[in-house]
């Protein structure tokens, strides 16, 4: 009996003081379609290929990525150019399978390939979700124009990479 | 004569309107409330900050199919919901909204009808709706609606005597049952409201008019978590929203039972009376809600309990007690 009083008069009244303060806090909720979320730096979206300032892609289609890629999904196949560049010829991620670990991000040598801020990619298709060469690197377009929209410095570096000769081992 | 019978019909229409739309936004600020203490928005696409959101409500109700179980007893059946919801919006009748105006030389009391057992009449009508929860939950040829039915009407009736009491608190000290007088006799300071005189009496009594209107912490008849939802369990479609008009009438009508009774009605200063009534009742709504987001239900034991050992012998002590000083 004296238990139930004392919830009764201690207890209810605690709790009803907490709702009511919570009343006037601000509403957690997101107005998803209308207000987009707002992403860390290293949100790990849609993949993206990036290019040199020429115009010419970074990835030399060496493989590590999809070496790195612990659910395979990334298929390439090299060529070369008449210069002697190597490149994908063709460079497929099937964004499906993608678990999105960014694995191939560190994997990348050449600072080619990256995760981005996209994750709005639904399709009715699921064809629509192998991603080719041209569609990562358009991706990579959208980016870097918003990059430049929003004046936020590059952070990759430039030059393409001088390939040097490693010195011949010293002999014993 | 013709004149009278106008004015009558005139605030039988008018307060039945004004009954509607707030039985209708008393869902949407039901939601905003529960909504905002649980850190959400609440509806808010439809209209304006949802203000549409009961009638997008009511469409939603009306244009959905209707389903009568293959070996209910159809006309009872569909008679329940009715049955309910009229008993629930009949008690608004004797309630005063205002006192005495002057409209073109016209005197009009803001009040349905002022009955000299006003009081009597409410206890009277709302008991009455136990009948449309009991046949809904019999007609409907389903166990658990019986079952669910049984629930309530056990609870309601329980708690029905304990809501009388509370009552009569306040009716011993203001010797007569028309509302209206009693919110009279209220009037002047806010130290004679009857809180103040009988604040056991309020307690017994909102606790019990909690139960009485099937409200979180004593909504067992409509369960949803933990029980099947009760005797509306087979109702679908406007019959299903009728129950729950008939839940927040009878939200309202309590509220305003416990504005005008305990809380002085009508009287305030500065503003007009109708709307400090109208402001008392919004704050009785507002403790339902409050609760609601606040307290876990009970179980149906410790509900019976709490009736029967607690509120019961409460409200008889404090009716020997105010009776005793009355006598002396």
């Amino acid at each position: 009996m004296w238990q139930n009083l004392k919830s009764v008069f201690l207890a209810i009244p605690k709790g009803l003081s907490i709702t009511f303060r919570y009343l006037f806090r601000r509403p957690i909720t997101q107005q998803y379609p209308k207000t987009k979320p707002k992403l860390e730096d290293r949100y790990r979206g849609l993949h993206y290929l990036t290019r040199y300032d020429d115009g010419t892609e970074r990835c030399v289609c060496c493989g590590l990525c999809a070496a790195a890629c612990p659910v395979d999904c990334i298929y390439m196949e090299p060529a070369e150019t008449d210069d002697g560049i190597r490149y994908a010829k063709i460079y497929e991620l099937n964004e499906l399978r993608c678990i999105f670990c960014g694995m191939c991000e560190e994997a990348c040598p050449e600072e080619a390939i990256f995760l981005g801020h996209e994750f709005e990619f639904s399709s009715y298709e699921r064809d629509d979700f192998i991603y080719t060469k041209e569609m990562l690197l358009a991706n990579f377009d959208k980016v870097e124009k918003d990059r430049v929209a929003k004046n936020i410095k590059p952070f990759i570096r430039k030059e393409r990479q001088e390939f040097k000769i490693p010195a011949a081992p010293i002999g014993h | 004569m013709l004149l009278e019978a106008v004015i009558i019909i005139l605030k039988v229409v008018v307060i039945y309107i004004a009954l509607l739309t707030a039985i209708a936004y008393s869902t949407y600020f039901e939601r905003k409330v529960v909504a905002r203490i649980q850190h959400r928005i609440g509806p808010n696409v439809t209209g304006p900050f949802g203000l549409l959101q009961p009638i997008a409500d009511a469409v939603k109700m009306l244009t959905k199919e209707e389903i009568n179980p293959a070996l209910a007893s159809r006309f009872i059946y569909l008679a329940a919901p009715v049955l309910s919801f009229v008993t629930a919006s009949m008690a608004i009748a004797v309630i005063p909204i205002g006192d005495w105006i002057n409209i073109g030389g016209q005197r009009i009391q803001l009040i349905i009808s002022d009955l000299n057992i006003g009081i009597l009449y409410i206890l009277a009508v709302t008991s009455l709706g136990v009948y449309g929860i009991v046949l809904a939950g019999w007609s409907s040829n389903s166990k658990y609606s019986l079952l669910g039915g049984l629930r309530s009407t056990a609870q309601m009736i329980s708690y029905e005597v304990s809501l009388g009491l509370g009552l009569i608190g306040v009716l011993l000290l203001s010797q007569t049952f028309s509302i209206a007088e009693i919110v009279r006799q209220q009037s002047g300071s806010i130290f004679n409201w009857y809180i103040f005189k009988q604040p056991v009496a309020f307690f017994v009594y909102f606790i019990s008019a909690m139960a009485e209107t099937n409200r979180n912490p004593f909504d067992l008849p409509e369960a949803e978590s933990e029980l099947v939802a009760g005797y509306h369990t087979e109702y679908a479609g406007m019959s299903f929203g009728v129950f729950f008009l008939a839940e927040y009438a009878n939200m309202i009508t309590v509220s305003a039972i416990a504005a005008s009774m305990f809380f002085g009605g009508w009287n305030g200063p500065l503003l007009p009376p109708v709307i400090w009534f109208v402001i008392k009742v919004i704050i009785f709504m507002f403790i339902y809600v409050w609760v609601r987001g606040t307290l876990p239900r009970f179980r149906y034991d410790q509900l019976m309990r709490f009736g029967w050992l607690v509120l019961f012998p409460i409200g008889i002590l404090n009716i020997m007690i105010t009776g005793l000083f009355q006598a002396l």
